[in-house]
């Protein structure tokens, strides 16, 4: 057995024919522990998501693994890897999209109590998803139970997307960007629910999100790990990416975080960057993925090799050659 | 070349707010009922002010920003209110302007710049092409000077105007079609510029370039700017005074340090207690009860009474107005004393807690 609950190896996902390829997810290491919460950062495109569905098994990698408890999931035998996609479950970005418009509350919280078997009928079923409501906080519970999702709210929506991933149990939940279409003023709340979750029930958290302040509140004591373009850059626990990012790529995004607080952020140290392009999946640039846009580019280093993820001491790790010589 | 775009500005002095808006009133007709998307707003936009105007998702923020321009959707009315505009002596107003007239209104005295750069252009068009029919559609304008003026805004903004020119969109990033949307919006030299949303579907690194884009515009340039935004942080980044609106009303009305620092309305200071930010050290954040009200059927009195935790049988009876609370800064609330106490006490321990970081 592996330290790890969950742990991806050199993880890549390639889409495309023959003709055209891109890599959209490339040579992603990362382990998760029991209990811990990892955020995963990144601008829009970087494969945040498709690393996320690879892990939740909703994606077959095309190389590398994924471990659930120390098993390659994707070559085990039935039974094993109904285990796993028990156990990991995914909340998704948008409320509106992924629950069935048809279909009451009740009904979305007891299909997969009764498919697998947790409820033995629907009687059960409707207690159990009652007492899911209760757990997540919507309350009067048996007025929501045969709501439709159209009657509800973003916030309302978003909290039986947990419902229903917590059904079956899971000791491990991707969310993924699941704040990002709430509304400011419910955002806290939801986060705290989710904090609760990962106390009360012990679930171990993958949490997406393009947001520097969400990943610092949610995963203060969990670890950071900022993807660009398809790769891992830097994983730290958060006070240390957030108070001193080593990685080029992390420093820039967290200099050019617009905050909430006038003085704060008209006062930030800027990094200026060498190129606003965003490299393109189909035209990579050659070694570090992030040269062309580096202010401390070093001219037949960083555009001849590629920077491996290496671990730098304190629990760290970096995918930078100037970065990693101090 | 630049400096035409200087010196235009600078002629323009004069002490008169360029827009003042009065107990306006906007309604949407719909199958359920009539919405109050817009409840009696009145401000005043400044010369060459910014001001932001910032509240979730169903306050309204939108359809004042189209009602400015009346562009709104035929199921929605202008029930009452004022709209003057003022530029060089000139007063008009708005809401009695002819459609015709209301053609060179837009974009030529106040130009809207619509959320989402993705879908404002019309995808089998060249930018070239799109900027000729603005220039069209609006006057004011020969086709040569027009696509001078188009390659000089174009560089102005940081693109490779050669280049820009005569792509298609699809050929540009979501942040290239950002600024040539600011560059077209600057073309036919408005005085007030209207910003929907204007750096929500970006990036984090292309929104800055943005932001310091917009904040370089406003600085040479010199138009007055309307935000409007979700997002706090981007007005804490661009805002001269800020505008906090609920259930269609503006609830508060000041100038950026004192919103943030000294709100006085409890909708503002929930606002504020929500929102995380990065690189700060304070992390004590509270959600505010409930959910945004529904605009068919909203709540006695004042309409943030159900998520208030200083709400009274006042507040459920009888809705506060935007007063002046003190100089340059008004609040709709009862309750102003105790909520801006609360906020004394919140940056106090944020102080302390940065001293004692710091120290």
């Amino acid at each position: 057995m592996t330290e790890y609950l969950i742990e991806t190896r050199n993880l890549t996902r390639t889409f495309g024919s023959r003709r055209e390829k891109v890599t959209a997810v490339d040579n992603v290491s990362l382990g998760i522990r029991e209990g811990e919460v990892v955020c995963l950062v990144g601008e829009s495109g970087c494969g945040k998501t498709t690393t996320g569905k690879m892990i939740a098994g909703l994606l077959q990698p095309t190389g590398g693994q994924v471990l659930y408890r120390g098993r390659d999931v994707w070559a085990q035998d039935k039974a094993g890897f109904k285990d796993y996609r028990l156990g990991v479950q995914i909340i998704h970005q948008d409320p509106y999209a992924s629950l069935n418009p048809s279909h009451t509350v009740c009904q979305i919280l007891s299909a997969p109590l009764l498919h697998h078997g947790l409820a033995t009928d629907h009687q059960q079923a409707r207690e159990r998803a009652a007492e899911l409501l209760g757990i997540v906080d919507l309350t009067p519970v048996e007025d929501l139970l045969t709501k439709y999702p159209h009657q509800l709210s973003g916030g309302q929506r978003q909290r039986v997307s947990v419902a229903r991933a917590i059904t079956v149990n899971p000791s491990f939940i991707v969310a993924d960007e699941a704040v990002s279409m709430v509304d400011v003023s419910i955002r806290v709340g939801l986060l705290n629910m989710l904090s609760r979750l990962k106390e009360e029930l012990g679930v171990t958290f993958l949490f997406i999100t393009h947001d520097l302040a969400v990943a610092k509140f949610f995963a203060w004591e969990g670890r950071i790990a900022v993807m660009y373009v398809g790769s891992l850059v830097e994983v730290a626990s958060t006070p240390q990416l957030v108070n001193d990012p080593l990685h080029p790529y992390s420093k820039a995004l967290l200099a050019a975080v617009p905050e909430a607080d006038p003085l704060l952020t008209r006062h930030k140290e800027r990094v200026q960057l060498r190129s606003q392009d965003i490299p393109s999946l189909l035209d990579l640039p050659s070694g570090c993925r992030f040269h062309p846009r580096c202010p401390f580019f070093e001219e037949g280093l960083c555009d001849v090799e590629w920077p491996a993820l290496i671990p730098v001491g304190d629990g760290r790790y970096i995918a930078c050659h100037k970065a990693a010589q101090g | 070349m630049k400096n035409d775009i200087l010196n235009q500005s600078a002629s323009q002095k004069s002490t008169e707010p360029p827009l003042s808006v009065r107990d306006l009133w906007v309604e949407y007709q719909i199958e359920r009922g009539m919405v109050k998307a817009v409840r009696g707003v009145a401000f005043d936009l400044r010369k060459g002010e910014s001001l932001s105007l910032i509240g979730e998702s169903g306050c309204g923020k939108t359809t004042l920003g189209l009602a400015l321009i009346r562009l709104l959707v035929k199921a929605a009315t202008i029930r009452q209110g004022q709209i003057i505009y003022r530029r060089d002596g000139r007063t008009i107003d708005v809401l009695a302007l002819k459609e015709r007239d209301m053609r060179y209104f837009r974009w030529r005295e106040c130009a809207m710049v619509f959320q989402s750069a993705l879908n404002a252009f019309n995808p089998v068009l060249r930018i070239w092409d799109q900027i000729y029919d603005t220039v069209r559609a609006h006057g004011g304008m020969s086709k040569d000077q027009a696509r001078e003026s188009a390659l000089r805004l174009l560089s102005y903004v940081q693109l490779d105007p050669a280049r820009v020119i005569d792509a298609y969109p699809h050929e540009l990033s979501g942040g290239m079609r950002q600024r040539v949307l600011l560059a077209m919006s600057l073309l036919l030299d408005p005085q007030i510029l209207i910003l929907d949303e204007p750096t929500t579907a970006l990036d984090i690194l292309t929104q800055r370039t943005i932001l310091d884009l917009m904040g370089r515009l406003k600085a040479e340039i010199g138009f007055s700017m309307i935000f409007i935004s979700h997002d706090l942080s981007i007005a804490a980044e661009l805002a001269d005074r800020v505008a906090t609106m609920y259930a269609g009303s503006i609830v508060e009305l000041g100038p950026v340090n004192d919103i943030f620092y000294r709100p006085a309305h409890p909708y503002t200071l929930g606002l504020i207690r929500a929102v995380p930010t990065v690189t700060g050290e304070f992390e004590d954040l509270v959600s505010i009860p409930g959910s945004p009200p529904d605009l068919i059927d909203l709540p006695s009195g004042c309409t943030f009474h159900p998520r208030c935790p200083y709400a009274t049988d006042h507040c459920r009876e009888e809705e506060p107005v935007l007063a002046l609370y003190e100089e340059d800064h008004a609040v709709a609330c009862f309750h102003s004393d105790q909520v801006r106490r609360e906020a004394d006490v919140m940056w106090k321990r944020h102080d302390d807690h940065q001293a004692g970081e710091t120290g």
